[in-house]
């Protein structure tokens, strides 16, 4: 078993966090967008998992599930949202749909 | 902690390499340009955090990492982007990923972090003295305690279904010709 400080584990998820964060906030395209949330989906796991290990509970690895299942649906619907917008603008540029305009106005 | 003397030099230092594994990966898969690499690279990022849940005596959790993300999340990644058929590249995105871009955001997360290190600093906790947690247990604590968890887990997954398949449909071609020309005609009018 790992003897490390809980400290510097629970440091390792939230730098992997972070990162997820910063590839949110400079990313445009959006398939990378979603990509940055599925890392920080992660890290908040790991850290649920941190957690279970310390204090020799099950309900950690429970929670992990549980969020497993939320990233799992939310993937399934953000990719449908990312083929429709494909469709529709022929881009994946998340700048591109700021306007609430009409599509042929737009163009 | 008898559990902790066991081999517990080896493992510390199988959690640091997995550790600098899983960052440098995403790092790199964040600012990478091809999606493709990227994928691949977030596939090696979610094997080493399933090791370091391994170690942390979470055997049933990282054979669930290895199946469900990296076996299925990253592959309907890849079917996306293997259908949309592009090259990813878009022209507001490359003049965001100058250098310069980066620095605002890496700026106000690394604040972030500062923040994170002084709460960590100031809190209090014990030794960690990880312990192994069997698949059983997770089952057993699933289905009592979290029952109710399960079955809102399931009603999400059936609304992701739903979801994912009326927004995933292409539109119906109308196969009837006059219709097909009359709409056409309709359609050139109002310029749809």
């Amino acid at each position: 078993m790992v003897t490390i400080p809980f400290g510097i584990q629970v440091l390792f998820a939230g730098l992997l966090f972070l990162i997820g964060l910063v590839g949110l906030l400079v990313r445009r395209n959006i398939i990378f967008m979603l990509m940055s949330i599925e890392v920080m989906f992660n890290s908040a796991g790991l850290v649920f998992i941190i957690a279970g290990s310390h204090w020799a509970q099950p309900d950690g690895q429970v929670m992990f599930i549980f969020i497993l299942t939320v990233a799992a649906a939310e993937v399934s619907v953000g990719l449908a949202l990312i083929l429709q917008m494909f469709h529709h603008f022929r881009t994946l540029d998340a700048d591109k749909l700021s306007n609430l305009k009409d599509i042929k106005t737009e163009n | 902690m008898g559990g902790g003397d066991r081999g517990g030099g080896t493992m510390n230092i199988i959690f640091y390499i997995a550790a600098m594994v899983a960052i440098v990966s995403t790092i790199l898969a964040i600012s990478g340009r091809n999606a493709i690499h990227a994928l691949l690279l977030l596939i090696v990022s979610l094997l080493s955090i399933s090791v370091i849940f391994f170690i942390l005596g979470a055997p049933f959790i990282a054979a669930l990492e290895v199946i469900i993300y990296a076996g299925a999340i990253m592959v309907l990644f890849i079917f996306v982007i293997m259908m949309l058929n592009v090259g990813l590249e878009s022209e507001t995105e490359s003049k965001w990923l100058r250098p310069r871009m980066w620095i605002i955001p890496s700026l106000l997360t690394f604040i972030l972090l500062v923040d994170f290190l002084v709460t960590l600093k100031n809190m209090k906790y014990q030794e960690f003295q990880g312990q192994i947690i069997l698949p059983k247990q997770v089952g057993i604590s699933l289905f009592t305690t979290y029952l109710l968890g399960v079955e809102i887990a399931a009603m999400l997954l059936l609304a992701g279904i739903v979801g994912a398949y009326h927004l995933g449909r292409q539109k119906k071609k109308v196969i009837h010709r006059f219709l097909d020309s009359k709409e056409e005609i309709l359609a050139d009018d109002v310029g749809i």
